[in-house]
């Protein structure tokens, strides 16, 4: 297998309605990445997309729809989806592209537009749950994403309190994010203060519905040198599924994420992840799930990730940050490209070009993850400079 | 290089839903109408039918010895048709379990005019093999009195009423 790099990233402002379309989202993301690196799209050999469900767009094969705002014209063009892990399986689609050696370039674009769907985009995921024995009982995400969270903290006795922490923490970093949508100085007051959607989840404990697009270019490792006098390399990817079956899984602990994990820490030769990791861009679509990711990571032992979050360990100045982004929280979520603006963050981070957010210390190696389908997948990547 | 402030602010354009909804940036609505027919298969087939007959059946896995429940035809860990039918209890305990103010469009239920709130969870059933749940409401309890481990007991529509469906028990209750 070649070593591949990511050399460029472009990543739109997210908002919660925008009024471009999905593919002038895609396009004006794919146009930074290539600026950012002096590249044309003549340079590139192939394409891939990441995006969420069709039925938030209500088109039927949206990946090739969002086709021509990748830059995939006459190219080699793939689309992948895994729910809300598409982000960060995007980049890992593009390594397999350069990685064999069937391509020296790939451009690695991730799309999405949620506010089209109403009255919210919520109402089209009725249709993930099993149609004859879930449906009729009218799930919902958010339900499952909260049943999950009250395991978690049932199980390690984990309060509401100080899970609250990860949105004060990711909506200050993304202060200092150019494309953040909500980014806030708040309290954990104000978050247990916030509307009850579900319990155990208040509104403040959610990332927002949103529209935006972002874009990496991947480059095999004698063009990335060309290219850059600092590429960053994606020395680690793994993927994993667990059974669709959820409810017979016990959702305190992210199986599906360790799985995936010691996958992309055995390729990147990783034994001891929480001393060989300097940041990470945990999945947080909910501030549980922050928490969640950094123990299937394996950055904080079983039942201890709240506590070194209240010691600060997380922090942006801490011993590992945590979505110095500002995270899915307060930067925003249009899924899968919610997913590769995290991977934007440890790239743009590890080359030391992150401006206001930038985490002490030379950061070099950083690790990402995504999740989504039915609550069971997990992607990870890991980049070193 | 850095991704600034200008870089971005010409990317995205930010539009409100009044001015979408509101006609002030137009817009094409458009409502699907899909109609489906979902066939079950032979070991959900008999699950709906044994809950129209009131009880709860599961399927055994031979060489994991598991009783699952949902039943399936062939289990997904060993990767082996299943075994026998077992029937399993309707009584079980909360595994993990939510208070929902909200619908599953997102709607917000009027709490405060007196609509309780939405109270599903997973429920272990008694008979199956352990961490064995399946997905469905709570009743006849205060939702803020729902605890881990609560035994609960199906509260199952008149035999007139049941249709075959998951929705033949209307929800579990506490036992005492």
């Amino acid at each position: 297998m070649r070593r591949v790099a990511i050399v460029g990233a472009g990543l739109t402002k997210f908002y919660r309605n925008t009024q471009e379309t999905p593919k002038e989202l895609a396009y004006e993301a794919t146009k930074m990445a290539l600026d950012s690196c002096e590249m044309k799209l003549s340079d590139i050999d192939c394409v891939v997309h990441g995006t969420a469900p069709d039925a938030f767009d209500g088109v039927h094969m949206k990946g090739e729809y969002l086709s021509d705002g990748s830059g995939a014209y006459r190219k080699p063009y793939m689309r992948h989806f895994v729910g809300g892990g598409t982000g960060v399986l995007s980049p890992i689609h593009g390594w397999f592209h350069v990685a064999s050696g069937m391509f020296d370039t790939c451009l690695v674009v991730a799309e999405e537009k949620m506010s089209s769907a109403y009255p919210h985009p919520a109402g089209a995921f009725l249709t993930i749950f099993d149609h004859t024995t879930e449906q009729p009982l009218y799930p919902t995400l958010i339900y499952i994403f909260a049943i999950e969270m009250n395991r978690f903290m049932t199980t390690h006795g984990y309060r509401k309190e100080d899970i609250a922490l990860v949105a004060v923490k990711n909506k200050k970093n993304a202060m200092d994010h150019p494309s953040a949508q909500l980014p806030a100085e708040i309290t954990v007051q104000d978050v247990l203060n916030s509307e009850i959607m579900a319990w155990p989840v208040n509104r403040l404990d959610i990332s927002p519905t949103s529209d935006g697009a972002a874009c990496v270019v991947l480059a095999a490792e004698h063009v990335a040198r060309r290219i850059t006098e600092k590429p960053i390399w994606i020395d680690g990817c793994g993927w994993s599924l667990d059974t669709a079956y959820w409810t017979t899984r016990d959702l305190y602990y992210p199986d599906y994420l360790e799985v995936a994990a010691r996958q992309a820490y055995k390729m990147a030769g990783i034994k001891e992840p929480s001393k060989e990791i300097h940041i990470a861009e945990p999945y947080d679509p909910f501030t549980y799930k922050e928490l969640h990711h950094i123990e299937g990571l394996m950055l904080a032992p079983r039942g201890k990730s709240v506590q070194m979050l209240v010691d600060g360990h997380f922090n942006r100045n801490g011993n590992l940050p945590t979505s110095p982004s500002g995270g899915l929280l307060g930067v925003g979520n249009p899924i899968a490209a919610a997913g590769l603006m995290k991977v934007i963050e440890l790239y743009l981070q590890l080359k030391g070009t992150a401006g206001k957010r930038q985490v002490p210390g030379n950061p070099t190696c950083g690790v990402a993850n995504a999740w989504g389908d039915l609550m069971q997948v997990g992607t990870v990547v890991v980049l070193r400079s | 290089m850095e991704i600034t402030k200008k870089m971005v602010e010409k990317t995205a354009t930010k539009l409100s839903a009044e001015e979408i909804l509101g006609g002030k940036v137009l817009s094409v609505k458009w409502e699907p109408k899909l109609k489906y027919a979902w066939d079950n298969g032979p070991a959900i087939g008999r699950y709906l039918a044994e809950l129209k007959n009131g009880k709860i059946i599961a399927k055994k896995c031979d060489k994991c010895h598991r009783i699952m429940i949902p039943p399936r035809m062939f289990c997904e860990l060993c990767w082996v048709p299943t075994g026998e039918w077992v029937y399993v209890k309707d009584t079980g305990i909360v595994n993990t379990w939510i208070v929902g103010y909200v619908d599953w469009k997102a709607k917000r239920l009027d709490i405060k005019g007196g609509v309780r709130p939405i109270t599903p969870g997973i429920i272990e059933i008694d008979g199956a093999s352990k961490g064995m749940g399946i997905l469905h409401h709570l009743g006849e309890v205060d939702p803020w009195k729902i605890h881990r481990s609560m035994k609960v007991k199906a509260v199952w529509k008149p035999p007139e009423e049941r249709t075959g469906s998951i929705t033949d028990i209307k929800y579990f209750k506490p036992t005492k």
